[in-house]
Protein backbone atom coordinates (compact mmCIF):
# COMPACT_ATOMS: atom_id res chain seq x y z
CA UNK A 1 0.00 0.00 0.00
CA UNK A 2 2.71 2.39 0.82
CA UNK A 3 4.49 1.80 -2.71
CA UNK A 4 1.02 2.78 -4.26
CA UNK A 5 1.05 5.97 -2.01
CA UNK A 6 4.45 7.30 -3.00
CA UNK A 7 3.53 6.63 -6.66
CA UNK A 8 0.37 9.02 -6.47
CA UNK A 9 2.54 11.44 -3.99
CA UNK A 10 5.39 11.37 -6.91
CA UNK A 11 2.64 11.68 -9.95
CA UNK A 12 0.25 13.72 -8.75
CA UNK A 13 1.97 17.04 -8.01
CA UNK A 14 -1.35 18.54 -5.67
CA UNK A 15 -1.19 19.55 -1.99
CA UNK A 16 -4.27 17.59 -1.15
CA UNK A 17 -2.05 14.10 -2.22
CA UNK A 18 0.07 14.29 1.25
CA UNK A 19 -3.16 13.28 3.10
CA UNK A 20 -3.71 9.70 3.12
CA UNK A 21 -7.64 10.11 3.37
CA UNK A 22 -7.61 11.66 -0.20
CA UNK A 23 -5.47 8.94 -0.95
CA UNK A 24 -7.98 6.61 -0.46
CA UNK A 25 -10.74 8.26 -1.34
CA UNK A 26 -8.91 8.95 -4.85
CA UNK A 27 -8.46 4.87 -5.30
CA UNK A 28 -11.88 4.09 -4.24
CA UNK A 29 -13.11 6.74 -7.00
CA UNK A 30 -11.14 5.50 -9.24
CA UNK A 31 -12.56 1.82 -8.64
CA UNK A 32 -16.17 2.71 -7.97
CA UNK A 33 -17.23 5.03 -10.92
CA UNK A 34 -16.03 2.72 -13.53
CA UNK A 35 -17.82 0.10 -11.84
CA UNK A 36 -21.08 2.31 -11.96
CA UNK A 37 -20.52 3.58 -14.78
CA UNK A 38 -20.73 0.03 -16.72
CA UNK A 39 -23.60 -1.57 -14.63
CA UNK A 40 -25.40 1.88 -15.65
CA UNK A 41 -25.27 0.98 -19.08
CA UNK A 42 -27.71 -2.11 -18.26
CA UNK A 43 -29.28 -0.56 -15.71
CA UNK A 44 -30.88 1.77 -18.58
CA UNK A 45 -31.24 -0.39 -21.27
CA UNK A 46 -33.14 -3.56 -19.40
CA UNK A 47 -35.22 -0.28 -17.64
CA UNK A 48 -34.22 -0.79 -14.02
CA UNK A 49 -33.15 2.97 -13.24
CA UNK A 50 -36.38 3.06 -10.78
CA UNK A 51 -35.42 -0.75 -9.28
CA UNK A 52 -31.96 0.16 -8.27
CA UNK A 53 -33.15 3.47 -6.99
CA UNK A 54 -35.33 1.33 -5.10
CA UNK A 55 -32.66 -0.57 -3.89
CA UNK A 56 -30.19 2.50 -2.38
CA UNK A 57 -33.52 3.36 -0.85
CA UNK A 58 -33.76 -0.44 1.48
CA UNK A 59 -30.27 0.10 2.35
CA UNK A 60 -31.48 2.20 6.02
CA UNK A 61 -33.70 -0.78 6.37
CA UNK A 62 -31.23 -3.25 6.01
CA UNK A 63 -28.98 -1.62 8.75
CA UNK A 64 -32.42 -1.48 10.90
CA UNK A 65 -33.24 -5.45 10.27
CA UNK A 66 -29.85 -6.11 11.17
CA UNK A 67 -29.66 -4.47 14.63
CA UNK A 68 -32.92 -6.68 15.56
CA UNK A 69 -31.09 -10.16 14.50
CA UNK A 70 -28.28 -8.59 16.57
CA UNK A 71 -25.99 -8.46 13.63
CA UNK A 72 -23.22 -6.05 14.56
CA UNK A 73 -21.39 -5.63 10.51
CA UNK A 74 -23.77 -3.50 9.15
CA UNK A 75 -22.24 -4.37 5.79
CA UNK A 76 -23.40 -7.57 6.00
CA UNK A 77 -27.20 -6.82 6.92
CA UNK A 78 -27.21 -4.18 4.44
CA UNK A 79 -25.94 -6.85 1.94
CA UNK A 80 -28.86 -9.63 3.17
CA UNK A 81 -31.61 -7.60 3.10
CA UNK A 82 -30.91 -5.95 -0.20
CA UNK A 83 -30.31 -9.62 -2.29
CA UNK A 84 -33.68 -10.51 -0.46
CA UNK A 85 -35.36 -7.09 -1.52
CA UNK A 86 -34.21 -7.59 -4.98
CA UNK A 87 -35.20 -11.18 -5.57
CA UNK A 88 -38.77 -10.74 -4.10
CA UNK A 89 -38.78 -7.83 -6.42
CA UNK A 90 -38.37 -9.73 -9.28
CA UNK A 91 -40.16 -12.54 -8.37
CA UNK A 92 -43.52 -10.41 -7.92
CA UNK A 93 -42.89 -8.79 -11.51
CA UNK A 94 -42.86 -11.85 -12.86
CA UNK A 95 -46.25 -12.20 -11.53
CA UNK A 96 -47.69 -9.45 -13.99
CA UNK A 97 -50.82 -8.99 -11.69
CA UNK A 98 -48.79 -5.31 -11.31
CA UNK A 99 -47.20 -3.09 -13.49
CA UNK A 100 -43.63 -2.81 -12.46
CA UNK A 101 -43.62 0.37 -11.58
CA UNK A 102 -45.95 0.41 -8.64
CA UNK A 103 -44.80 -3.00 -7.64
CA UNK A 104 -41.49 -1.53 -7.00
CA UNK A 105 -42.97 1.94 -5.41
CA UNK A 106 -45.35 0.17 -2.99
CA UNK A 107 -42.72 -2.51 -1.48
CA UNK A 108 -39.81 0.39 -1.81
CA UNK A 109 -41.97 2.77 0.47
CA UNK A 110 -42.90 -0.45 2.79
CA UNK A 111 -39.37 -1.23 3.34
CA UNK A 112 -38.26 2.26 3.94
CA UNK A 113 -40.62 3.03 6.09
CA UNK A 114 -39.98 0.13 8.47
CA UNK A 115 -36.50 0.83 7.97
CA UNK A 116 -36.96 4.35 9.48
CA UNK A 117 -39.06 3.35 11.86
CA UNK A 118 -37.08 0.95 13.70
CA UNK A 119 -33.67 3.29 13.44
CA UNK A 120 -35.58 6.15 14.63
CA UNK A 121 -37.13 4.43 17.86
CA UNK A 122 -35.52 6.07 20.93
CA UNK A 123 -34.36 9.07 18.80
CA UNK A 124 -31.23 7.82 17.32
CA UNK A 125 -31.79 8.61 13.88
CA UNK A 126 -29.31 11.21 13.64
CA UNK A 127 -26.45 8.67 14.19
CA UNK A 128 -27.17 7.26 10.79
CA UNK A 129 -28.11 10.27 8.74
CA UNK A 130 -24.23 10.49 7.60
CA UNK A 131 -25.72 7.70 5.08
CA UNK A 132 -27.93 10.01 3.28
CA UNK A 133 -24.79 11.97 1.58
CA UNK A 134 -22.10 9.71 2.24
CA UNK A 135 -18.73 10.12 3.20
CA UNK A 136 -15.66 8.79 0.97
CA UNK A 137 -12.90 10.48 2.63
CA UNK A 138 -14.02 8.01 5.44
CA UNK A 139 -12.82 5.15 3.80
CA UNK A 140 -10.04 2.65 4.69
CA UNK A 141 -7.40 0.82 3.33
CA UNK A 142 -9.41 -2.54 3.73
CA UNK A 143 -12.20 -1.43 2.77
CA UNK A 144 -10.78 -0.58 -1.17
CA UNK A 145 -9.58 -3.23 -0.75
CA UNK A 146 -12.76 -4.96 -0.82
CA UNK A 147 -14.32 -2.74 -3.39
CA UNK A 148 -11.39 -4.05 -5.55
CA UNK A 149 -12.43 -7.75 -5.18
CA UNK A 150 -15.64 -6.69 -6.54
CA UNK A 151 -14.50 -4.64 -8.90
CA UNK A 152 -12.84 -7.70 -10.79
CA UNK A 153 -16.08 -10.00 -10.13
CA UNK A 154 -18.04 -7.53 -11.81
CA UNK A 155 -15.51 -7.53 -14.95
CA UNK A 156 -15.91 -11.56 -14.81
CA UNK A 157 -19.58 -11.18 -14.19
CA UNK A 158 -19.78 -8.84 -17.37
CA UNK A 159 -17.66 -11.22 -19.53
CA UNK A 160 -19.78 -13.64 -18.86
CA UNK A 161 -23.28 -12.37 -19.09
CA UNK A 162 -23.63 -9.29 -20.64
CA UNK A 163 -24.37 -10.41 -24.48
CA UNK A 164 -27.33 -12.67 -22.78
CA UNK A 165 -28.10 -9.96 -20.20
CA UNK A 166 -28.29 -7.39 -22.74
CA UNK A 167 -30.19 -9.77 -25.14
CA UNK A 168 -32.84 -10.34 -22.34
CA UNK A 169 -33.42 -6.81 -21.98
CA UNK A 170 -34.37 -6.51 -25.95
CA UNK A 171 -36.54 -8.91 -26.20
CA UNK A 172 -37.43 -11.42 -23.19
CA UNK A 173 -39.14 -13.68 -25.69
CA UNK A 174 -36.38 -13.50 -28.17
CA UNK A 175 -34.02 -14.24 -25.79
CA UNK A 176 -35.88 -17.49 -24.20
CA UNK A 177 -36.08 -18.85 -27.64
CA UNK A 178 -32.11 -19.06 -28.09
CA UNK A 179 -31.93 -20.93 -25.30
CA UNK A 180 -31.16 -18.13 -22.53
CA UNK A 181 -32.05 -18.30 -19.29
CA UNK A 182 -33.64 -15.04 -18.27
CA UNK A 183 -35.18 -15.27 -15.31
CA UNK A 184 -30.77 -16.61 -13.79
CA UNK A 185 -29.60 -13.52 -15.40
CA UNK A 186 -32.72 -10.86 -13.95
CA UNK A 187 -32.13 -12.30 -10.97
CA UNK A 188 -27.88 -12.54 -10.52
CA UNK A 189 -27.98 -9.13 -11.90
CA UNK A 190 -30.10 -8.05 -9.58
CA UNK A 191 -27.88 -9.36 -6.98
CA UNK A 192 -24.78 -7.86 -8.33
CA UNK A 193 -26.36 -4.22 -8.40
CA UNK A 194 -27.68 -4.91 -4.69
CA UNK A 195 -23.88 -6.02 -3.35
CA UNK A 196 -22.55 -3.16 -5.52
CA UNK A 197 -24.68 -0.65 -4.55
CA UNK A 198 -25.20 -1.81 -0.32
CA UNK A 199 -21.48 -1.85 -0.43
CA UNK A 200 -20.64 1.98 -2.02
CA UNK A 201 -23.51 3.77 -0.31
CA UNK A 202 -21.33 5.00 2.62
CA UNK A 203 -19.00 6.06 0.59
CA UNK A 204 -21.59 7.34 -1.89
CA UNK A 205 -24.95 7.93 0.27
CA UNK A 206 -28.25 6.54 -0.17
CA UNK A 207 -29.61 10.30 -1.85
CA UNK A 208 -27.06 9.99 -4.82
CA UNK A 209 -26.23 7.06 -5.90
CA UNK A 210 -28.99 6.33 -8.11
CA UNK A 211 -27.32 9.41 -9.63
CA UNK A 212 -24.51 7.95 -9.91
CA UNK A 213 -25.27 4.71 -11.60
CA UNK A 214 -27.50 6.65 -13.86
CA UNK A 215 -25.53 9.57 -15.20
CA UNK A 216 -22.36 8.67 -16.71
CA UNK A 217 -24.22 6.07 -18.84
CA UNK A 218 -27.43 8.61 -19.91
CA UNK A 219 -24.56 10.88 -20.91
CA UNK A 220 -23.00 8.03 -22.78
CA UNK A 221 -26.02 7.49 -24.45
CA UNK A 222 -26.38 10.79 -25.85
CA UNK A 223 -23.43 10.83 -28.20
CA UNK A 224 -22.40 6.98 -28.68
CA UNK A 225 -23.69 4.68 -31.78
CA UNK A 226 -22.95 0.99 -30.17
CA UNK A 227 -22.15 -1.07 -27.37
CA UNK A 228 -18.37 -0.53 -27.39
CA UNK A 229 -18.88 3.33 -27.56
CA UNK A 230 -21.29 3.13 -25.02
CA UNK A 231 -19.14 1.63 -22.00
CA UNK A 232 -16.06 3.34 -23.27
CA UNK A 233 -17.61 6.93 -22.96
CA UNK A 234 -19.62 6.19 -19.97
CA UNK A 235 -16.64 4.62 -18.16
CA UNK A 236 -15.01 7.96 -18.89
CA UNK A 237 -17.68 10.20 -17.96
CA UNK A 238 -18.10 8.18 -15.04
CA UNK A 239 -13.59 8.44 -13.92
CA UNK A 240 -13.76 12.17 -14.96
CA UNK A 241 -16.41 13.25 -12.80
CA UNK A 242 -15.50 11.03 -10.04
CA UNK A 243 -12.05 12.74 -9.81
CA UNK A 244 -13.00 15.68 -10.58
CA UNK A 245 -15.44 16.14 -8.17
CA UNK A 246 -13.47 14.44 -5.65
CA UNK A 247 -10.69 17.36 -5.88
CA UNK A 248 -13.40 20.10 -6.39
CA UNK A 249 -14.98 18.93 -3.34
CA UNK A 250 -11.50 18.80 -1.60
CA UNK A 251 -11.08 22.49 -2.41
CA UNK A 252 -14.91 23.97 -1.89
CA UNK A 253 -15.52 21.81 0.90
CA UNK A 254 -18.50 20.48 0.38
CA UNK A 255 -19.61 17.00 0.35
CA UNK A 256 -17.81 14.53 -2.42
CA UNK A 257 -21.06 12.69 -3.51
CA UNK A 258 -23.11 15.51 -4.79
CA UNK A 259 -19.98 17.45 -6.29
CA UNK A 260 -19.27 14.14 -8.24
CA UNK A 261 -22.99 14.15 -9.49
CA UNK A 262 -23.32 17.92 -10.19
CA UNK A 263 -20.31 17.40 -12.97
CA UNK A 264 -21.51 14.38 -14.43
CA UNK A 265 -24.65 15.86 -14.79
CA UNK A 266 -23.13 19.12 -16.53
CA UNK A 267 -21.75 16.46 -18.72
CA UNK A 268 -24.64 15.12 -19.34
CA UNK A 269 -26.57 18.71 -20.36
CA UNK A 270 -23.64 19.44 -22.63
CA UNK A 271 -23.65 15.67 -24.50
CA UNK A 272 -27.75 16.40 -24.78
CA UNK A 273 -26.73 20.10 -26.47
CA UNK A 274 -24.07 18.35 -28.51
CA UNK A 275 -26.09 15.63 -29.75
CA UNK A 276 -29.17 17.81 -30.50
CA UNK A 277 -26.77 20.11 -32.72
CA UNK A 278 -26.12 16.87 -34.66
CA UNK A 279 -29.74 15.47 -35.09
CA UNK A 280 -30.86 19.06 -36.62
CA UNK B 1 -32.23 -34.75 -47.17
CA UNK B 2 -33.03 -38.13 -49.16
CA UNK B 3 -35.80 -36.46 -50.71
CA UNK B 4 -36.00 -40.43 -52.70
CA UNK B 5 -36.52 -41.96 -50.15
CA UNK B 6 -40.52 -42.01 -49.09
CA UNK B 7 -41.11 -43.42 -46.08
CA UNK B 8 -44.53 -41.60 -45.92
CA UNK B 9 -46.29 -40.85 -48.94
CA UNK B 10 -48.77 -38.47 -47.50
CA UNK B 11 -46.29 -36.59 -46.71
CA UNK B 12 -44.24 -35.86 -49.54
CA UNK B 13 -47.16 -35.68 -51.86
CA UNK B 14 -47.96 -31.68 -51.46
CA UNK B 15 -44.28 -30.81 -51.37
CA UNK B 16 -43.44 -28.34 -54.07
CA UNK B 17 -40.47 -30.10 -56.47
CA UNK B 18 -38.40 -26.95 -55.44
CA UNK B 19 -38.39 -27.44 -52.17
CA UNK B 20 -35.53 -28.11 -49.93
CA UNK B 21 -37.72 -29.35 -46.54
CA UNK B 22 -37.50 -33.02 -46.81
CA UNK B 23 -40.81 -33.97 -45.16
CA UNK B 24 -39.59 -36.12 -42.55
CA UNK B 25 -39.27 -34.30 -39.34
CA UNK B 26 -42.39 -33.62 -37.49
CA UNK B 27 -43.84 -31.84 -34.72
CA UNK B 28 -46.76 -33.32 -32.71
CA UNK B 29 -48.04 -30.63 -30.08
CA UNK B 30 -49.78 -32.68 -28.06
CA UNK B 31 -53.11 -31.12 -25.41
CA UNK B 32 -51.51 -28.05 -24.79
CA UNK B 33 -53.37 -26.32 -22.29
CA UNK B 34 -52.48 -22.68 -20.67
CA UNK B 35 -54.35 -21.41 -17.47
CA UNK B 36 -53.96 -18.44 -15.42
CA UNK B 37 -55.36 -19.10 -12.26
CA UNK B 38 -58.90 -20.37 -12.58
CA UNK B 39 -59.06 -18.80 -16.04
CA UNK B 40 -58.90 -21.18 -19.38
CA UNK B 41 -56.78 -19.66 -21.70
CA UNK B 42 -55.80 -22.42 -24.33
CA UNK B 43 -57.80 -25.35 -23.77
CA UNK B 44 -56.73 -29.03 -25.25
CA UNK B 45 -54.81 -27.72 -28.27
CA UNK B 46 -53.62 -30.83 -30.89
CA UNK B 47 -51.22 -29.92 -33.60
CA UNK B 48 -49.41 -31.56 -36.16
CA UNK B 49 -46.53 -30.05 -38.40
CA UNK B 50 -44.33 -31.24 -40.23
CA UNK B 51 -40.86 -29.56 -41.86
CA UNK B 52 -41.57 -27.24 -45.54
CA UNK B 53 -45.02 -26.25 -44.27
CA UNK B 54 -46.77 -22.78 -43.63
CA UNK B 55 -48.91 -23.28 -40.31
CA UNK B 56 -50.94 -19.62 -39.87
CA UNK B 57 -53.56 -19.31 -36.67
CA UNK B 58 -55.91 -16.72 -37.23
CA UNK B 59 -58.43 -15.77 -34.89
CA UNK B 60 -59.99 -12.92 -32.80
CA UNK B 61 -58.51 -10.54 -30.38
CA UNK B 62 -57.88 -12.55 -27.43
CA UNK B 63 -58.29 -15.63 -28.44
CA UNK B 64 -54.91 -16.75 -27.57
CA UNK B 65 -52.94 -16.66 -30.64
CA UNK B 66 -49.39 -15.42 -28.77
CA UNK B 67 -50.50 -17.61 -25.48
CA UNK B 68 -50.23 -20.58 -27.62
CA UNK B 69 -47.00 -19.32 -29.35
CA UNK B 70 -45.59 -18.51 -25.73
CA UNK B 71 -46.40 -22.08 -24.76
CA UNK B 72 -44.92 -23.62 -27.76
CA UNK B 73 -41.74 -21.40 -26.77
CA UNK B 74 -41.94 -22.72 -23.55
CA UNK B 75 -42.05 -18.94 -21.51
CA UNK B 76 -45.37 -19.68 -20.19
CA UNK B 77 -46.30 -22.88 -17.75
CA UNK B 78 -48.55 -25.10 -19.80
CA UNK B 79 -49.90 -28.80 -19.68
CA UNK B 80 -49.05 -31.25 -22.60
CA UNK B 81 -46.23 -31.95 -24.51
CA UNK B 82 -44.49 -30.77 -27.30
CA UNK B 83 -42.62 -33.81 -29.20
CA UNK B 84 -40.33 -33.22 -32.08
CA UNK B 85 -39.82 -36.58 -34.43
CA UNK B 86 -37.53 -37.94 -37.09
CA UNK B 87 -39.97 -39.93 -39.42
CA UNK B 88 -37.42 -42.05 -40.80
CA UNK B 89 -36.17 -43.64 -37.33
CA UNK B 90 -39.08 -42.59 -35.21
CA UNK B 91 -36.22 -41.33 -32.88
CA UNK B 92 -37.17 -38.02 -31.04
CA UNK B 93 -34.96 -35.26 -31.47
CA UNK B 94 -34.53 -31.99 -30.01
CA UNK B 95 -36.22 -29.31 -30.90
CA UNK B 96 -34.67 -25.79 -32.26
CA UNK B 97 -36.59 -23.16 -31.98
CA UNK B 98 -36.91 -19.64 -34.03
CA UNK B 99 -38.81 -17.13 -32.75
CA UNK B 100 -39.70 -13.44 -34.46
CA UNK B 101 -41.77 -11.13 -31.90
CA UNK B 102 -44.21 -9.28 -32.70
CA UNK B 103 -42.42 -6.10 -31.52
CA UNK B 104 -38.95 -5.39 -29.70
CA UNK B 105 -38.92 -2.56 -27.46
CA UNK B 106 -35.85 -0.33 -28.88
CA UNK B 107 -35.96 2.99 -27.43
CA UNK B 108 -34.80 5.85 -29.73
CA UNK B 109 -30.96 6.72 -29.65
CA UNK B 110 -30.22 2.96 -27.96
CA UNK B 111 -26.19 2.42 -28.62
CA UNK B 112 -27.18 -0.72 -30.54
CA UNK B 113 -25.66 -1.11 -33.82
CA UNK B 114 -27.76 -4.22 -35.31
CA UNK B 115 -24.19 -6.12 -34.82
CA UNK B 116 -24.66 -5.60 -31.69
CA UNK B 117 -28.62 -6.59 -31.16
CA UNK B 118 -27.86 -9.74 -33.67
CA UNK B 119 -24.69 -11.22 -31.76
CA UNK B 120 -25.62 -10.37 -28.35
CA UNK B 121 -28.41 -13.32 -29.24
CA UNK B 122 -26.18 -15.30 -31.06
CA UNK B 123 -22.21 -15.53 -29.46
CA UNK B 124 -20.36 -15.57 -26.78
CA UNK B 125 -17.84 -12.89 -27.59
CA UNK B 126 -18.55 -9.85 -25.48
CA UNK B 127 -19.87 -6.96 -27.39
CA UNK B 128 -18.92 -4.32 -25.13
CA UNK B 129 -16.10 -5.42 -25.59
CA UNK B 130 -14.72 -5.83 -29.55
CA UNK B 131 -16.21 -7.07 -32.55
CA UNK B 132 -15.57 -10.45 -33.79
CA UNK B 133 -14.62 -11.06 -37.24
CA UNK B 134 -15.93 -14.00 -37.60
CA UNK B 135 -19.16 -13.52 -35.62
CA UNK B 136 -19.38 -10.05 -37.97
CA UNK B 137 -19.21 -12.21 -40.95
CA UNK B 138 -21.67 -14.77 -39.58
CA UNK B 139 -24.02 -12.17 -39.26
CA UNK B 140 -23.52 -10.79 -42.66
CA UNK B 141 -24.00 -13.77 -44.07
CA UNK B 142 -27.93 -14.25 -42.59
CA UNK B 143 -28.05 -11.09 -43.35
CA UNK B 144 -27.99 -11.58 -46.70
CA UNK B 145 -30.73 -13.84 -46.59
CA UNK B 146 -32.99 -10.88 -46.32
CA UNK B 147 -31.17 -8.87 -48.67
CA UNK B 148 -30.21 -6.87 -45.17
CA UNK B 149 -26.52 -7.08 -45.07
CA UNK B 150 -26.25 -3.11 -45.85
CA UNK B 151 -27.88 -2.64 -41.79
CA UNK B 152 -24.83 -4.43 -39.95
CA UNK B 153 -23.52 -1.34 -38.48
CA UNK B 154 -26.55 0.95 -38.35
CA UNK B 155 -28.46 1.90 -35.18
CA UNK B 156 -31.47 -0.30 -34.38
CA UNK B 157 -32.89 2.34 -33.59
CA UNK B 158 -32.91 4.06 -36.98
CA UNK B 159 -33.86 1.14 -39.00
CA UNK B 160 -37.66 1.18 -40.65
CA UNK B 161 -40.24 -0.93 -39.27
CA UNK B 162 -39.81 -3.58 -42.28
CA UNK B 163 -35.92 -3.53 -42.02
CA UNK B 164 -35.76 -4.28 -38.19
CA UNK B 165 -38.21 -7.21 -38.97
CA UNK B 166 -36.06 -8.27 -41.80
CA UNK B 167 -33.12 -8.26 -39.28
CA UNK B 168 -35.53 -9.80 -36.48
CA UNK B 169 -36.04 -12.68 -38.98
CA UNK B 170 -32.21 -13.36 -39.41
CA UNK B 171 -31.87 -13.42 -35.68
CA UNK B 172 -34.61 -16.13 -36.26
CA UNK B 173 -33.08 -18.10 -38.47
CA UNK B 174 -29.49 -18.12 -37.18
CA UNK B 175 -28.51 -21.16 -35.89
CA UNK B 176 -31.39 -22.70 -38.19
CA UNK B 177 -33.68 -23.82 -36.30
CA UNK B 178 -36.54 -26.76 -36.75
CA UNK B 179 -39.43 -24.43 -36.04
CA UNK B 180 -39.94 -21.04 -36.85
CA UNK B 181 -42.54 -19.02 -35.07
CA UNK B 182 -44.12 -15.54 -36.06
CA UNK B 183 -46.37 -13.10 -34.34
CA UNK B 184 -47.95 -11.12 -36.43
CA UNK B 185 -44.98 -10.55 -38.28
CA UNK B 186 -46.14 -7.33 -40.38
CA UNK B 187 -48.15 -5.53 -37.92
CA UNK B 188 -46.50 -1.93 -38.24
CA UNK B 189 -45.25 -2.86 -41.44
CA UNK B 190 -46.18 -0.53 -44.59
CA UNK B 191 -47.78 -2.63 -48.03
CA UNK B 192 -44.71 -2.35 -49.79
CA UNK B 193 -42.22 -3.97 -46.68
CA UNK B 194 -45.56 -6.80 -46.07
CA UNK B 195 -44.51 -7.88 -49.78
CA UNK B 196 -41.30 -8.32 -49.46
CA UNK B 197 -42.05 -9.87 -45.75
CA UNK B 198 -44.05 -12.66 -47.84
CA UNK B 199 -41.63 -12.99 -50.60
CA UNK B 200 -38.96 -14.04 -47.56
CA UNK B 201 -41.28 -16.28 -45.91
CA UNK B 202 -41.76 -18.20 -49.14
CA UNK B 203 -37.75 -18.00 -50.24
CA UNK B 204 -37.38 -20.13 -46.11
CA UNK B 205 -40.08 -21.95 -46.93
CA UNK B 206 -38.28 -23.34 -50.65
CA UNK B 207 -34.70 -23.44 -49.37
CA UNK B 208 -34.55 -24.13 -45.61
CA UNK B 209 -35.96 -27.51 -43.72
CA UNK B 210 -38.13 -26.20 -41.39
CA UNK B 211 -41.76 -25.57 -40.35
CA UNK B 212 -43.64 -22.70 -39.32
CA UNK B 213 -46.40 -21.06 -37.40
CA UNK B 214 -47.66 -17.79 -38.67
CA UNK B 215 -49.83 -15.19 -36.29
CA UNK B 216 -51.73 -13.40 -39.06
CA UNK B 217 -54.69 -11.34 -39.80
CA UNK B 218 -53.63 -10.70 -43.13
CA UNK B 219 -55.95 -12.95 -45.27
CA UNK B 220 -54.53 -11.83 -48.37
CA UNK B 221 -51.15 -13.60 -47.01
CA UNK B 222 -53.27 -16.27 -45.89
CA UNK B 223 -54.60 -17.70 -49.04
CA UNK B 224 -51.48 -17.65 -50.90
CA UNK B 225 -49.19 -19.17 -48.51
CA UNK B 226 -51.04 -21.06 -45.86
CA UNK B 227 -50.61 -24.76 -45.92
CA UNK B 228 -52.98 -24.97 -43.27
CA UNK B 229 -54.96 -22.92 -41.35
CA UNK B 230 -55.92 -23.03 -38.08
CA UNK B 231 -58.78 -20.87 -36.44
CA UNK B 232 -58.40 -20.51 -32.60
CA UNK B 233 -60.62 -19.69 -30.09
CA UNK B 234 -59.42 -20.98 -26.96
CA UNK B 235 -59.13 -24.26 -28.89
CA UNK B 236 -59.12 -25.04 -32.52
CA UNK B 237 -62.18 -24.15 -33.83
CA UNK B 238 -61.25 -25.16 -37.37
CA UNK B 239 -58.40 -26.38 -39.10
CA UNK B 240 -57.90 -27.53 -43.01
CA UNK B 241 -57.65 -25.30 -46.01
CA UNK B 242 -57.62 -21.53 -45.82
CA UNK B 243 -60.98 -22.14 -48.13
CA UNK B 244 -62.43 -24.95 -45.97
CA UNK B 245 -61.53 -22.32 -42.72
CA UNK B 246 -63.21 -19.98 -44.43
CA UNK B 247 -66.53 -21.68 -45.19
CA UNK B 248 -67.01 -22.67 -41.72
CA UNK B 249 -69.85 -21.03 -39.37
CA UNK B 250 -67.13 -19.68 -36.93
CA UNK B 251 -65.39 -18.15 -38.91
CA UNK B 252 -67.96 -16.21 -40.35
CA UNK B 253 -69.27 -15.64 -36.23
CA UNK B 254 -65.42 -13.84 -36.10
CA UNK B 255 -65.04 -11.90 -39.40
CA UNK B 256 -68.53 -11.12 -39.94
CA UNK B 257 -69.89 -11.31 -43.67
CA UNK B 258 -67.49 -8.55 -44.86
CA UNK B 259 -65.06 -11.17 -45.50
CA UNK B 260 -65.29 -11.15 -49.37
CA UNK B 261 -63.28 -7.81 -49.05
CA UNK B 262 -60.26 -9.48 -47.18
CA UNK B 263 -60.10 -12.46 -49.89
CA UNK B 264 -59.11 -10.74 -52.90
Amino acid sequence: MNILYDIMEKILPFSWVEYNFMKNALLAIIIITPLFGILGTMVINNRMAFFSDALGHSALTGIAVGTIFGISDTNISMVLYAIIFAILLNYIKRRKTLSTDTVISVFSSLSMSIGLMILSKGGNFSRYSSMLVGDILSITVKEVGLLCIIFFITLIYWLLAFNKLHSVGVNISLARSKNIKSNLLEDSFSILIAIIVMLSIKWVGILIINALLILPAATSRNIASNVREYHLFSILVAIFSGVIGLVLSFYLGTATGPTVVIIAAILFFATLFISSIKSK
Amino acid sequence: MIRNINTNKKENGNQADNSRACGLHCLKIKDISVKMGEHVIIDNVNLHIHCGKVTVIIGRNGAGKTTLIKAILGEIDHSGSIEFMDLKDKSVENLKIGYVPQYVNIEKNTPMSVYDLFAGYISNVPIFLRKSKKVYETIRESLRVFDAEHLIDKRASDLSGGELQRVLLAIAITPIPNLLLLDEPVSGIDRKGMDLFYKNIQKLKENYDLAMIVVSHDFEFVRQYADHVILLDKTIKKEGTFEEVRQCEEFKKVFGRGIDEYSL
